[in-house]
C-alpha cells in the first residue's frame, strides 16, 4: 500500500499538485504554454491564419485593389453560402465522416425556392421550409443508411450528390433559369442588407463582453472550486485582442457598404454550432464518436443517433446555404450547387483546421477556411486569370491543407497529444 | 481476510450455459460475487472467461441459467441493463477516446450540466477528488488521453467505471500489457476498489497478479467450473493444476 492519502499542498491548486507538473503563471507563462503546445503539433489554427496573411501579401501586391475595402466586402458576401455549407462538413469530418452530396443538396434547395416561389406562386416562409425540409429528408436517409447498413458515407453520399442531383432537375422540369425578383425579401437580403454601422459595433462589443463574462465567471467558479484558474489579467488582455481584431475587421468593412446580413447568419451559425459542439452533451458525443466509435458506443452513447444528427444537420446547412447562393445569385438553375461548391465547402473545412481523420476540429474552420478558399477566388478573378488556374491552385491549397493535417497528426502522436 | 458469508452477496450465477453454435462455450457455470471481495476468475485460452464476462456485460444473453442480482432474479439482455443493475465493465482494450482530455473520458456518456451546457468545473473537481481517492497518479486531467502511459490510461479506464457508483466492476486483463511499476499500480487500486465495498471480478492470466490481490480464485476449464479456492488456502501450483486439467474438481460431470 502506498501513500495513500497524500496530503495537499495548499499553495497549489488542487489541478496541479503533480509535481511532474511545469507550472507557467501569469501572461508570460500562456504564452510559453502557447509555444509549447504548437511544438508538440497542437497547431490549432496558426498554419491557416499564417497561410492566409501569404495569400493576401501576395495578391495586394499583385493587384493593390485587392485589400480594398470593396473588394472585402464582395469577399465576405460570396464566403457566407460556401461558408454555412462548410459548417455543415465540419460537423461529419468531426464524425469521420464525408458528405459528398452537399453541392446537391444545395442545389435542390435553390431549384426548390426558385420554382416554389416565382413560378407557383406560394408564399416565402412556406417555400423556405419546404427547402430546408428537403435538405432534413436528404440527411435522414443518409443518416438511416449510415447506421443500418453500415454502407461508408462515401458511397451512400456519392450516390447522394448523383441522385439529388437528379431531383434538382426534376424540380426544375423544362425551365433552363428561374430568376427571382430584385425586390423580393429574399433577394434583399442576399444581396442588399447590410448592418448598419452602429449596430455591426453593438455586435462586436457583445460579442466580446460576453466571451469575457464567460471566461471571468469560468475562473472565479475554479477558483472557488480549488482549480486553476486563468488571471483576470490574461483574460483581460485575450478580450482586449478579440475587440481589436472585430473592431478592426468591422471597421474596414464599413468603410465599404459593411457587414452583410448574409454572412452575419453564417458568423452567428458557426458560433452557435461552436458552443453546441463544445458546451454540450450531444457535441461531447460528436468528438467522442469520431474518435472511438466503440469507446463511445460502450460509455452509452446511442451512436446511430449521432451519425443521425449530424447528417441531417449537415444536409440542413447545404440546403440553407444553397437558398443563401441562390439569394445571391437571384436566380436558380440546374448547375446552382454544381461545379466547385462541393470541393470549396469540403476544402473550406479541411483548410480551416478541421483533420480528416476524425475527432478534431472546430466550426470556427468553416471561417477560416472559407475566406482562404474565397481570397484565392477574388485574387485571381482579380488578375483575370482563366478559371483553370483558379481550380488548380485551389487544388494545391487543399493538399497542402491535407498534407499538414497529416504532419500535425504525426506530430501530436510523438509529443503525445494523441 | 475475508469472510464472505457475512458479506451481502452481490452477484450469483447458476447453471449458466452460452452456445455458439455447435461450440459450447459455457456449460451450467457458477459463480458468486460478493460486497468487498475480489474474485478472480482464471482459465486457460478458450476457457469460457470472456464469455462469462459479456453474458454479464450484457453484450450475449445466456442460453440457460439463472443471474441474480441481490437476491433478485435477473436479466442482462443489453449492456444499458447491466450498467442500470450496478455491474460497471472495463474491457481489455480500454475503451477511451485517445482525442478528449482525462475529465472528457471520464464523464463520457454521463457529463454534468448545469443549466443546460456541460459543467465542466464540477465534472473536473469531482475527477481530482476520485483520482486522489484512488491514490492514482496523473499529472493533469487536462491532457488528451493519448499522452498518458498504458498504466495511466488503465487507471483512467478504471476510475471511469466508477463514476457510475457501480456494486460489481469487471475488470478484464487489466494489467495485460503493463510494466512492473504499472501492473503494482492497477493492483493497488483494485485494492483500493475493494476498500469502497465494491465486488470485483478479476479476469486475468497472471497468477502471480492474482495471489497478490484476489480474495477468492474460480478456475473455469472447456467452459466449466473446475474449483473455486480461497487464495489463503492455495498454492499456485494448485491453480495451474486446475486450470490444465491435472486435477478434476468439478462437481459433477
Amino acid at each position: 500500500m502506498s501513500d495513500t492519502t497524500r496530503p495537499l499542498d495548499q499553495s497549489r491548486p488542487v489541478d496541479q499538485q503533480d509535481e511532474r507538473l511545469v507550472h507557467h503563471s501569469g501572461v508570460r507563462g500562456a504564452v510559453r504554454d502557447l509555444g509549447q503546445r504548437m511544438r508538440g503539433g497542437d497547431l490549432g489554427s496558426l498554419p491557416v491564419v499564417l497561410g492566409l496573411v501569404v495569400i493576401w501579401a501576395v495578391f495586394q501586391i499583385l493587384n493593390p485593389n485587392f485589400l480594398s475595402s470593396t473588394n472585402l466586402v464582395n469577399l465576405t458576401m460570396q464566403s457566407a453560402a460556401v461558408g454555412t455549407i462548410a459548417i455543415g462538413i465540419v460537423l461529419v469530418l468531426l464524425l469521420g465522416e464525408i458528405d459528398l452530396s452537399v453541392g446537391s443538396v444545395s442545389g435542390l434547395s435553390s431549384a426548390i425556392l426558385a420554382v416554389g416561389f416565382v413560378q407557383l406562386g406560394f408564399p416565402l416562409p412556406l417555400v423556405l421550409f419546404a427547402s430546408l425540409l428537403a435538405g432534413v429528408l436528404a440527411g435522414l436517409v443518409f443518416g438511416f443508411l449510415r447506421t443500418q447498413f453500415g454502407v461508408p458515407s462515401f458511397v451512400i453520399t456519392l450516390g447522394g450528390l448523383l441522385g439529388i442531383l437528379g431531383l434538382q432537375l426534376f424540380v426544375l422540369g423544362k425551365t433552363k433559369s428561374i430568376n427571382i425578383p430584385f425586390d423580393s425579401v429574399i433577394v434583399q437580403f442576399g444581396q442588399q442588407w447590410f448592418l448598419p454601422a452602429w449596430s455591426s459595433y453593438t455586435l462586436v462589443a457583445l460579442a466580446v463582453v460576453v466571451f469575457a463574462w464567460n471566461q471571468l465567471v469560468q475562473a472565479r467558479r475554479r477558483e472557488a472550486a480549488g482549480l486553476s484558474a486563468s488571471p483576470a489579467s490574461v483574460i483581460m488582455l485575450r478580450s482586449a485582442g478579440l475587440l481589436v481584431l472585430l473592431g478592426a475587421a468591422t471597421w474596414y468593412l464599413n468603410l465599404s457598404r459593411g457587414v452583410g446580413a448574409p454572412f452575419a447568419l453564417f458568423l452567428v451559425l458557426v458560433v452557435i454550432t461552436h458552443f453546441f459542439l463544445t458546451r454540450t452533451r450531444w457535441g461531447r458525443s460528436v468528438f467522442a464518436v469520431g474518435g472511438n466509435v466503440e469507446a463511445a458506443r460502450r460509455a452509452g452513447i446511442r451512436v446511430n443517433r449521432v451519425y443521425i444528427s449530424v447528417f441531417v444537420l449537415c444536409s440542413l446547412f447545404a440546403a440553407l446555404g444553397g437558398l443563401m447562393a441562390a439569394a445571391r445569385a437571384a436566380s436558380a438553375n440546374s448547375s446552382s450547387g454544381g461545379g466547385d461548391t462541393n470541393l470549396n465547402a469540403i476544402a473550406a473545412a479541411v483548410i480551416g483546421g478541421t483533420s480528416l481523420f476524425g475527432g478534431r476540429g472546430s466550426a470556427f474552420s468553416a471561417v477560416l477556411g472559407v475566406v482562404v478558399i474565397m481570397s484565392i477566388n477574388s485574387g485571381l478573378a482579380l488578375l483575370f486569370l482563366e478559371s483553370y488556374v483558379q481550380y488548380i491552385v485551389t487544388g494545391a491549397v487543399l493538399l497542402l491543407a491535407v498534407v499538414i493535417d497529416s504532419l500535425s497528426r504525426r506530430t501530436r502522436a510523438a509529443a503525445g497529444r494523441g | 481476510m475475508t469472510n464472505t458469508t457475512t458479506r451481502e452477496q452481490l452477484l450469483s450465477l447458476r447453471g449458466i450455459t452460452k452456445r455458439f453454435g455447435a461450440v459450447r462455450a459455457l456449460s451450467g457455470v457458477d459463480l458468486d460475487v460478493y460486497a468487498g471481495e475480489v474474485v478472480a476468475i482464471v482459465g486457460d485460452n478458450g476457457a469460457g472467461k470472456s464469455t462469462l464476462v459479456k453474458i454479464l456485460a450484457g453484450v450475449h444473453p445466456q442460453d440457460a441459467g439463472t443471474i441474480s442480482f441481490g437476491g433478485v432474479p435477473t436479466a442482462i439482455p443489453t449492456p444499458t441493463d447491466s450498467r442500470d443493475l450496478g455491474i460497471a465493465t472495463v474491457y481489455q482494450d480500454l475503451s477511451l477516446c485517445d482525442n478528449l482530455d482525462v475529465v472528457s473520458n471520464l464523464w463520457l456518456g454521463r457529463e454534468l450540466r448545469k443549466g443546460g451546457a456541460l459543467d465542466e468545473v464540477e465534472m473536473e473537481m469531482r475527477s481530482w477528488t476520485l483520482l486522489r481517492e484512488l491514490s492514482a497518479r496523473i499529472p493533469s486531467v487536462r491532457i488528451p488521453v493519448a499522452s498518458l502511459s498504458g498504466g495511466q490510461r488503465q487507471t483512467v479506464a478504471i476510475a471511469r467505471s466508477l463514476i457510475g457508483e457501480p456494486n460489481v466492476v469487471i475488470l478484464d486483463e487489466p494489467t495485460a500489457a503493463l510494466g512492473v511499476a504499472q501492473t503494482a499500480e492497477v493492483l493497488n487500486l483494485i485494492e483500493r476498489l475493494r476498500e469502497r465495498g465494491l465486488g470485483v471480478i478479476l479476469i486475468s492470466h497472471n497468477i502471480a497478479d492474482v495471489q497478490a490481490v484476489a480474495d477468492r480464485i474460480v478456475v473455469l476449464r472447456l467452459g466449466r467450473n473446475n474449483g473455486d479456492f480461497r487464495v489463503a488456502d492455495v498454492t499456485s501450483e494448485m491453480i495451474i493444476a486446475a486450470i490444465t486439467g491435472a486435477s478434476d474438481n468439478s462437481r459433477s460431470a
